[in-house]
């Protein structure tokens, strides 16, 4: 039931929905049902086997095919008069540019990462079209909706920055799994499988210099050695020889458990090789696997220790008898089962040798992978309130706009709660002219770590294009001249201060990016000193805001290490002007045994990846965790607490 | 017919047995019914495996037939990967055995069906005899609009035939007949009963059914009606555990019936209970007193749905006020289901309907409401007091 106006609205609209994922499958379905007549559909993905829980308009036999022909292609069956255009491409490619977007009365998100929102976010508001922004994890979800100069646009509060962990946490003094499970997937294999150039930390700890450089060939195969030696040879240093080292620094297990080296000849018989092989002739799958040899099934299972440094050799073993080829350029992906087996039993180890318990393979690759608790129902709710707000939109009717979130356990009554959208920030470095300043060292930092590490990682731009004054420093483009390639290559390796126009304190970059439309100055400042351990980056950006160190008396309950485990509770519909703050639950609590909590857990899958992520990933800095490319759906990691802190419209 | 399905159950019993040699039997006769899209294979192994033990060659086979089952046990571990990551693979276990029943199949319905075949139900069976027509179509994405298709067919019928294909592991299957003349023992198949579009006394009687049983059915009404919809819960005596701060607390809740809910005084009920549901029962209790199909109302009903709000307003020590004309207007008029909000209360009953079958999570007790136009999702305890948790 829908009034004539809406009605009207509706098949009048054209829509651009963004992600044919699991809340884009329901949004395309529900869209059509509500009588929709020309929906637009971008999304890069292909077909995966875990998509077809949820994403219910794919069937085994779509594997492998796009997302959004085949998203179309289903629900034309169920209304073969409409139109929709699916394009399978990615959202950044520059076709999809501000006139574009102009075409659009409304785009719907269903994404499942925070660089493509960014992205979407700046083309709707140069293009001044209105966006609703969608996510869930597990049960929790949420719409919200962006009017520019009305509401918040999506970036006007900061996401959480993603997890980070100290290098000293990893390398040495490890307190949780999912720190072994960084120091296995970042550190060993990379080590062992990863470019040899990158530079690693696996033996940081050594405070010896002589001693490190003596072991700097223990990782390389020798040839013609024994598989089997090498194996037990790598385990030795890294579970034995390596914890012994770092034990011989007392001052650092003074107030800490103190680990157990672990040796192979301990936890395993002198010889392996024969129990081994004998059932690989009956392995069903193509895939290699540790498991499948070793004979283990059950991909939720604790291993023993013993277990763990079967799986380890014979992972090994295997990478270097069926795959030796890829050596060399290996990077962890979730869905390389040998890798996960690999990492799986590395962490287990370690996690052994530092008290910490171990985890089945299944819970370590969602660990290892960041992969995102999905279900059918919350992205079909989710969905239903999108179309909801896609239409008031429609209709202008801004004074009913809700963002709504969808709770596991209910607030006052509630599972679906609306709150009314907030004002722009006026300090948002996105939608507003808010000034932004760098602190940096100007002689020591490259504009290479400027790009990466401000205009890609914090401004979120694809194509930049950085000026200082009239002459252009550094740019990314299609047709760009080949000398003038050279040149920004060779500008990227030059600190700040040596540019052929000299970058120093007082200097004002002016940042563009072109298909985005948007352009920020940028004030520079020298410093000479960062804090290794809390400015990681070497340069500190203010203007753009940081989420907000606590000082409110509405303290969140519980959970101090959580930006985003609160929740504003609605109550301008009762009359009532203040905002409380009411807990959210663990996500997980009722799941697997992963105790993470939701913040954890979106802290973890937030930015960087996709298109551009592969040559800008940094292995080396332990960042983050890697996201997962496949699944669509991500954190509600807006950060609650910051959102009672603002005015209402 | 009966000859073909005879063999199939022949060949199933002989890998049963072969199964228990490896395996203890509940487990067995799971992996059993859970690869019945495999038996062609299966029975295969089966027979090979006779025939090779016959001769010594078992153990080979047995590896073969331990991998068969492996693989299985991976490709469901695969295909529900996401959602055992949320609720669990114990929860997931128990949802693949469980039974549902649903009856009234509009677009609320069709999108609870949709959210339960993906989650990997182990059966569901569809009761509605009603002919596919235009209106049926209009929030039902389970109906291609293809009149060659299911000419003649009844709802059940062409909803089964698309909900198979969300999920090759869960069996969907047709019920024809009356509802409320079914006994009480074809209840007790179930653990779950869903109906929708029902009359107030079908409601009533069918929820009494469910009762009967020694075994506890969960029992469920939803309806939308425009821009609102409405679910009903019935657990009965329902024990879960949940887990606080590392410990697993015990909690149980009494859950009335859907008469005994109905009839718990308004006056009784905690101040600013939801206006949908004073709502909602005088428009059920209009279309009660009028005879008229449910979901059948005109505009031109108005004058007699007000005056039977008047009686049950004067009956129960309510102000008129607390049920809206505007709101019963909307309620009268919003026939036709509005696909947004079969969505948002599909998806709900499905979560709901997930939680009581897996016992993890705390189920609602015992009405949900949405409404489109204010946008939020409550939950209405509405019981005599003394029957709460
Ligand atoms: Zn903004």
């Amino acid at each position: 039931m829908a009034s004539q106006e809406q009605l009207s609205a509706i098949k009048g609209a054209k829509v651009l929905m963004v992600g044919a994922g699991g809340i884009g499958c329901e949004l395309l379905k529900t869209l059509a049902l509500s009588g929709f007549q020309d929906i637009h559909i971008i999304d890069m993905d292909t077909i995966e086997v875990s998509n077809l829980n949820r994403q219910f308009l794919f069937r085994q036999s779509h594997v492998g095919q796009s997302k959004a022909k085949v998203a179309r292609d289903a629900v034309l069956r169920v209304r073969p008069n409409i139109s929709i255009t699916p394009y399978h491409a990615n959202v950044k490619e520059s076709r999809f540019n501000v006139d574009f977007f102009k075409e659009f009365d409304v785009v719907l998100n269903g994404l499942d990462n925070l660089d493509a929102r960014r992205h979407v976010n700046r083309l709707c508001l140069a293009a001044d079209v209105p966006l609703v922004e969608s996510g869930t994890t597990g049960f929790l979800g949420q719409v919200t909706v962006h009017l520019k100069g009305k509401t918040e646009c999506y970036e006007c509060q900061p996401k959480p920055a993603p997890k980070t962990y100290p290098v000293c946490t990893i390398t040495s003094t490890p307190s949780k799994f999912v720190h072994c499970i960084v120091w296995a997937k970042d550190l060993l294999f990379a080590k062992l499988f990863g470019d040899k150039n990158l530079e690693n930390d696996l033996n940081v700890h050594s405070n010896d210099a002589a001693n490190s450089s003596e072991h700097s060939d223990v990782f390389e195969y020798r040839k013609d050695e024994d598989i089997e030696e090498y194996g037990r040879r790598i385990y030795d240093h890294v579970f034995g020889h390596n914890i012994e080292v770092a034990l011989s620094n007392e001052e650092t297990w003074k107030n800490r458990n103190k680990p157990r080296p672990i040796y192979s000849k301990d936890v395993l018989p002198e010889k392996l090789s024969e129990q081994n092989g004998n059932m690989e002739k009956g392995c069903v799958t193509d895939d290699v696997s540790a498991m499948a040899s070793l004979g283990l099934k059950n991909p939720q299972d604790v291993w023993s220790l013993g277990e763990n440094s079967r799986v380890f050799l014979e992972a090994l073993r295997l990478f270097f008898l069926k795959r030796e080829k890829e050596i060399g350029n290996l990077t962890f992906d979730k869905d390389d089962q040998l890798a996960v087996e690999f990492v799986t039993a590395a962490a287990n180890i370690r996690a052994s040798s530092f008290g910490i318990p171990l985890h089945s393979l299944f819970e370590a690759k969602g660990i290892a992978g960041n992969i995102v608790h999905a279900v059918a129902t919350t992205n079909a709710i989710i969905a239903g309130l999108i179309v909801i707000e896609a239409i008031k939109v429609l209709i202008k009717d801004s004074n009913n706009y809700r963002m709504t979130y969808c709770l596991e356990h209910p607030s006052r009554k509630m599972l679906l709660m609306p709150v009314e959208p907030y004002e722009p920030n006026k300090s948002c470095y996105v939608c507003s002219e808010t000034p932004l300043s760098l602190e940096v060292n100007t002689h020591r930092s490259k504009l290479r770590d400027f790009v990466e590490k401000i205009v890609k990682a914090k401004l979120g731009m694809n194509f930049p294009l950085i000026m200082q004054g009239a002459s252009i420093l550094y740019e990314v483009g299609e047709d760009l001249e080949e000398d003038m390639v050279a040149i920004y290559a060779a500008n990227l390796e030059k600190a700040l201060s040596e540019l052929p126009s000299p970058v120093t304190s007082g200097t004002v970059l002016t940042v563009e990016d072109l298909q985005q439309e948007f352009s920020r100055n940028i004030n520079i400042k020298h410093r000479e000193e960062f804090d290794e351990e809390k400015e990681p980056d070497g340069m500190l950006l203010s203007g753009w805001v940081e989420p907000p160190v606590d000082k409110d008396k509405n303290k969140p309950i519980g959970n101090g290490e959580s930006t985003s485990n609160a929740l504003p509770a609605e109550e301008s519909l009762e009359a009532k002007k203040d905002v409380t703050i009411q807990e959210i639950s663990e996500v997980t609590e009722i799941a697997t045994g992963t105790k993470r909590k939701l913040s954890e857990v979106s802290k973890g899958t937030t930015p960087d990846h996709s298109g551009l992520s592969d040559e800008t990933r940094n292995h080396n800095q332990l960042e983050k965790l890697d996201v997962d490319d496949e699944d669509d759906e991500l954190m509600i990691s807006d950060d609650w607490e910051s959102l009672t802190k603002k005015k209402r419209l | 017919m009966p000859k073909k399905l005879k063999h199939q159950n022949n060949e199933q019993d002989a890998g049963l047995k072969e199964l228990l040699r490896i395996v203890d039997e509940p487990k067995a006769r799971w992996i059993l019914w859970r690869t019945q899209p495999l038996i062609p294979i299966f029975s295969r192994f089966a027979r090979l495996l006779k025939v090779a033990s016959f001769y010594g060659y078992c153990e080979h086979l047995e590896f073969a037939l331990k991998l068969t089952v492996q693989v299985v046990v991976e490709q469901e571990t695969a295909l529900y990967d996401r959602q055992i990551r949320v609720w669990g693979a114990d929860a997931q276990r128990r949802l693949s055995k469980s039974h549902i029943l649903v009856y009234g199949i509009k677009g609320t319905v069709a999108e609870f069906c949709k959210n339960i075949v993906l989650a990997g139900v182990g059966s569901l069976t569809l009761v509605d005899d009603r002919v596919v027509n235009e209106e049926a179509l209009s929030a039902n994405f389970l109906i291609l609009p293809d009149d060659n298709l299911f000419q003649g067919k009844t709802l059940a019928e062409v909803c089964c035939d698309s909900l198979k294909e969300f999920n090759p592991m869960v069996r969907v299957s047709v019920e024809k007949g009356d509802i409320s003349t079914f006994g009480v023992e074809f209840f007790e198949k179930f653990d779950v009963v869903v109906i929708s579009c029902c009359s107030l006394a079908k409601k009533k009687l069918i929820n009494q059914k469910c009762r009967k049983l020694s075994k506890r059915v969960a029992f469920y009404t939803v309806d939308c009606r425009g821009s609102c919809g409405e679910i009903f819960v019935d657990l009965q005596n329902y024990k879960y555990s949940k887990k606080k701060l590392e410990e697993n607390i015990d909690c149980q809740l009494e859950y009335p019936s859907f008469e005994e809910a109905i009839s718990v005084p308004w006056r009784a009920l905690p101040r600013r209970v939801s206006k949908l549901y004073f709502a909602m029962r005088v428009i059920e209790g209009f279309e009660d007193v009028e005879g008229s199909n449910p979901g059948e109302t005109l505009i031109a009903d108005l004058p007699g749905v007000l005056k039977l709000r008047k009686e049950l307003c004067e009956t129960n020590s309510l102000n008129e006020s607390q049920i809206p004309n505007a709101l019963l207007e909307r309620l009268l008029i919003g026939t036709r289901e509005y696909p947004p909000v079969c969505a948002i209360i599909g998806g709900i009953l499905g979560q709901e309907v997930i939680k009581a079958i897996s016992g993890k999570g705390d189920p609602l007790k015992n009405f949900f409401f949405f409404d489109a136009m204010d946008g939020k999702g409550l939950i209405e305890d509405i019981s005599e007091p003394n029957t709460g948790s």
